[in-house]
Order: C-alpha cells, then sequence, then structure tokens
C-alpha cells in the first residue's frame, strides 16, 4: 500500500510538472503569434503594477528601516556605523528588495490570478470562452504573465529605493546619524554588477507568481472548494519557488560577477 | 387512447450531409468510461433533443460535439472535418461557427450584457455601431433588450440564460448546443425559454442539439411550433409533432435510444419507458 501511494505521488508531482512546463511554454510562445491581446496586458499592467504600489512602498519602506536598525547596533560595536547606508542599499538591491517584492507581489496577484481564473473554470466561463473561438490561454495568461514580469521589475527598483530611503529616515532621525554619509556610502559602494543582479531576479520572480497563479488557476477543479485550495497552492509554490529561485541565481549571478 | 402522433410536414431528404457525426466514440476520465460506443449525427435543420438522468454524461457529449473535450476512441465530425485529433488552434474557427449555451449561462462576470453578448464580434474587431445594432437585435430576439448595459450580476437565472441565448445566436451559428437551459428554472421562466429554443428553430432552421432531463421541456419541442405573426409560440394540430425533432437517450453512459418522439413513446426499452413514466 505504501509503495502505491509513493509511486501515485511521484507520478502527481511529475505530471504536475510537465503540464506546468508545457502550460508556462504555451503562454510564452504566445506572445510571438498573434492575435495579441495589448488591451488586456495594459489593464494587467495596471493591476498588478499600480494596484500593488502601496504594499511594495510600505513593506520596502520599513524592511529598509529594520535593515538599519539591525545592521546599526550591530556595526556600533564595531565603531563602523558609518557604513550602515551601504549595508541598506546592498541588501536591499541584490536581495531583500526583489525577493521581498516577489513574495508581496505573489501574496496579492498569484492569489488573485488563481481564485478569478479558478473561479472562471468552475462556471465554466473558460469553455464559454473557448466555445467562441477565444484562446484563453492567449487572453486571459499570455498578458497576466508579460505584465506581471515587466510591472515586477519596476516594482523592485520602487521598492529598492524606499528601502534604502527608509533606512535614511532611521539612520538620521533614530539613529541620529549623518544623512550625507549615509547616501553617499550607499552610492559609492554600488557597483554595477549588483544592480544587474538586483534586476534580473524580479524578471525571474515575476514569471514564477503570474505562470503559477495562472496554471493553479486553470486547472481548478471541485468548485468554489478548489477555488481556495487552487489559491493556496498558488500562493504557497510561488512564495517558495521565488526563494529556491533566489538562491539559485544568487549563486549563479555571484559566479559570473564575483565578489571583489 | 391518445393517437398515435404523426408528422406534420414531409420528413427531410433521407440522407443529408450531416452538420455533427459521431461514430464509436468513448471518453472516460480516471475512471469507467463515461460515454461508450456512440454514434449518432444531426442532419441540416434537425433538432435533437438529448435525454437522461443527471450525471449520464449529456454534457460531457455535447462538449465533444464542439472539441471542448476530445475522445478517447471513435471519430467525431463538426462540419464535415474530423475533430478528434485536431489542435486547438485549428479548433477555434470550427466553434466560431457554432454557438453554445451553457448549463448556467457562463457569462463573464466582469462583462456587461452588450459585451458578453458581442463578445465575439468584439474579438472580431467590428465597429462599435454595427455592434451595437446586432446586440439590439440579439437582445431583442430575446426580449431583453433593456438589459444592453446591465452587468450578468444584476440578472436573474432565467434573463442569464436568454442572454446566453442572445450571445450563442449574434454570430448567426450553423448549429447551437444547448446544455441544460432550463436546468433550475421554475416551470414559467423554462417555459419562456423553450418558446424562445422553438422560435430559434422555426425562424432560423439552425440544427441544434439540446440536452435535458425534464420531459415537458422536450415534448413542448415536438408539439409546439413559432407563429412569427402572433409572436408566440402556438401547438401543433393534436396529434401532429414537428418532423426535424427527434431524440437520443443515454443511460450509464451508452446510447439507448435514437428516434422520434413517435418511437420513444411506443419503445419496448425497459430504461425509456421508466424515463418517461
Amino acid at each position: 500500500m505504501a509503495i502505491e501511494e509513493i509511486e501515485r505521488t511521484a507520478k502527481n508531482i511529475v505530471g504536475t510538472v510537465q503540464d506546468y512546463s508545457l502550460f508556462a511554454q504555451r503562454a510564452v510562445l504566445n506572445l510571438f503569434r498573434p492575435p495579441r491581446y495589448w488591451t488586456d496586458f495594459l489593464l494587467q499592467c495596471n493591476i498588478i503594477g499600480v494596484g500593488s504600489t502601496p504594499i511594495v512602498l510600505l513593506s520596502g519602506f520599513f524592511t529598509g528601516g529594520v535593515l538599519a536598525l539591525q545592521s546599526a547596533a550591530t556595526l556600533s560595536e564595531f565603531g563602523a556605523t558609518a557604513v550602515t547606508g551601504r549595508f541598506v542599499s546592498l541588501t536591499m538591491i541584490r536581495e531583500l528588495g526583489p525577493v521581498l517584492t516577489g513574495i508581496m507581489v505573489a501574496g496579492r496577484n498569484a492569489s488573485s490570478m488563481a481564485s478569478e481564473l479558478g473561479s472562471m473554470v468552475v462556471t465554466e466561463q473558460i469553455d464559454a470562452m473557448r466555445a467562441l473561438g477565444v484562446d484563453p490561454m492567449r487572453k486571459l495568461v499570455t498578458p497576466r504573465l508579460f505584465a506581471c514580469i515587466i510591472m515586477l521589475f519596476f516594482l523592485t527598483i520602487l521598492s529598492d529605493a524606499v528601502g534604502i530611503t527608509g533606512g535614511a529616515f532611521v539612520t538620521v532621525f533614530m539613529n541620529h546619524q549623518n544623512g550625507t554619509q549615509y547616501f553617499s556610502m550607499a552610492w559609492e559602494h554600488l557597483r554595477y554588477a549588483d544592480i544587474v543582479q538586483g534586476l534580473v531576479k524580479p524578471l525571474f520572480s515575476g514569471f514564477i507568481v503570474a505562470s503559477l497563479g495562472c496554471f493553479y488557476g486553470m486547472r481548478t477543479t471541485g468548485g468554489t472548494e478548489g477555488v481556495g485550495r487552487s489559491t493556496i497552492d498558488a500562493v504557497v509554490f510561488s512564495s517558495v519557488l521565488i526563494i529556491f529561485g533566489d538562491f539559485l541565481l544568487t549563486q549563479v549571478l555571484l559566479t559570473l560577477f564575483p565578489p571583489i | 387512447m391518445m393517437e398515435p402522433p404523426h408528422s406534420a410536414e414531409p420528413a427531410p431528404p433521407a440522407n443529408p450531409s450531416p452538420v455533427v457525426e459521431f461514430r464509436n466514440v468513448s471518453i472516460a476520465f480516471e475512471g469507467p468510461p463515461v460515454l461508450e460506443d456512440i454514434s449518432f449525427s444531426i442532419a441540416p435543420s434537425e433538432t435533437r433533443i438529448l435525454l437522461g438522468p443527471a450525471g449520464v454524461g449529456k454534457s460531457v457529449l455535447l462538449k465533444l460535439i464542439n472539441g471542448l473535450l476530445r475522445p478517447d476512441e471513435g471519430s467525431i465530425q463538426l462540419f464535415g472535418e474530423e475533430i478528434g485529433a485536431m489542435s486547438e488552434e485549428r479548433l477555434f474557427p470550427l466553434r466560431t461557427r457554432t454557438g453554445m449555451v451553457f448549463q448556467e449561462g457562463a457569462l463573464f462576470d466582469s462583462l456587461s450584457v452588450r459585451d458578453n453578448v458581442a463578445y465575439q464580434l468584439i474579438q472580431e474587431r467590428a465597429p462599435d455601431d454595427e455592434i451595437d445594432r446586432r446586440v439590439h437585435e440579439a437582445l431583442t430576439f430575446v426580449e431583453l433588450d433593456n438589459t444592453f448595459a446591465f452587468f450578468p450580476g444584476s440578472l436573474s437565472g432565467g434573463m442569464r440564460r436568454r442572454v446566453a441565448i442572445a450571445r450563442a445566436l449574434i454570430h448567426q451559428p450553423e448549429l447551437l448546443l444547448y446544455d441544460s437551459p432550463t436546468g433550475g428554472l421554475d416551470p414559467i421562466t423554462s417555459t419562456t425559454i423553450i418558446e424562445l429554443i422553438i422560435k430559434e428553430r422555426d425562424v432560423f432552421r439552425t440544427p441544434s442539439i439540446l440536452v435535458t432531463h425534464r420531459l415537458q421541456d422536450a415534448f413542448t419541442l415536438c408539439t409546439h411550433r413559432f407563429d412569427t405573426e402572433l409572436g408566440r409560440m402556438i401547438p401543433l394540430p393534436a396529434g401532429q409533432t414537428d418532423p426535424a425533432t427527434t431524440f437520443l437517450m443515454l443511460e450509464e453512459g451508452r446510447l439507448i435510444f435514437n428516434g422520434s418522439l413517435h418511437e420513444i413513446l411506443h419503445t419496448d426499452n425497459k430504461f425509456v419507458r421508466e424515463f418517461l413514466e
């Protein structure tokens, strides 16, 4: 019995990975073949980009602030509080900005995509769309995928900027240090490779969020309960994959751009 | 005793090229077959009523017709083209030639009635004034022109089905698929929907297949015609039935009956007789 259970689970996992790969491949290739739904793409850019801005601004600002608080406390033991700006900017740009923004957008948008598409599946709206001669992959999935990739890129830049500002706020108003020194340290030690690292990651995170959100939404079964299950799966798997992907990407990028 | 019904008009040509043809079609979903060895056809101008208890595979059969589901075995021809193994890309143009009314209407919640009905025309980038004109025509046909700017959430169940019928009709389909259009509706609203289906059948003569488990709806379809002068359906003279409206019946995934109203009323099949009683 146990072996049968293991076999069934393994087959399910392999089957899901295979389905996901084919799904993601179709979603990407659709961009290179007409028809393209630019209006839907712009609408999704608005929903994902503009809609996520408040949570990205807030989470970025407070993360930068916490980083400044924690690092200043530790650095003061070595008399190195002057490098708080460097610490905050590097951490935000290379790691926390991309990862936190990805997770925040996953929480907001992967869930929304999975529940919206899942509801459409269980109420036969997806079948109705297909019956009306419209490909739901092109109309619903591809615009979400590319809107999410592009918007996450810009949201990460925004998050990095407000994170560094949050760090500056704490450094100046709570730790009573010099603001010019903070920004000077934050700027002078930034390298091209740091920026590249920080801006490559959101491209992958955006892909993970939208492709998993849409994938779980489109394979929803089991009515409203199934919609809930798909939503949970989409958020959980996209969040975990963002962190796992970040780990792999960091390894690759550190190899390509070794620290000086 | 009621006389056996006979046809009101001469029967259509014996072997016209069918719009839909199933040959030995079977399909299963992780378990025993849902449909097994199904063979039937729909001729031009023919209305077929698919009867059977709930869960017997009626909706699955309907979705096989326009390629929303793929058969495991057998051949399905739609408008003379084999669609069983046809790619999704090639199926889309064929599907635009069919109209489908789903069980609960399946209207797009985020779009207005106008945009729902005009969905195909909008995708084809038809001019706005043409879209508005054709939507008004389609909504007038289902007597819901006043809902043009409404959203589906503000419509009753019956109104949603009527809007779904308008959406299926706007593109002047060559085949109509009705999936339990009266399911879950009160008798009066059901009669309104059936009247619309009869109106469509008698005005446009579009071949169609209607899934239902309500015998009353099925018999109304056979025994009534739409009077365009009166603007409503009227009963056919006593003993007459619509010759182009015939029956199919499923039991546990198998097609157990294929014939006219007269034949179904006089069949020896035990299951059919129990179902009718």
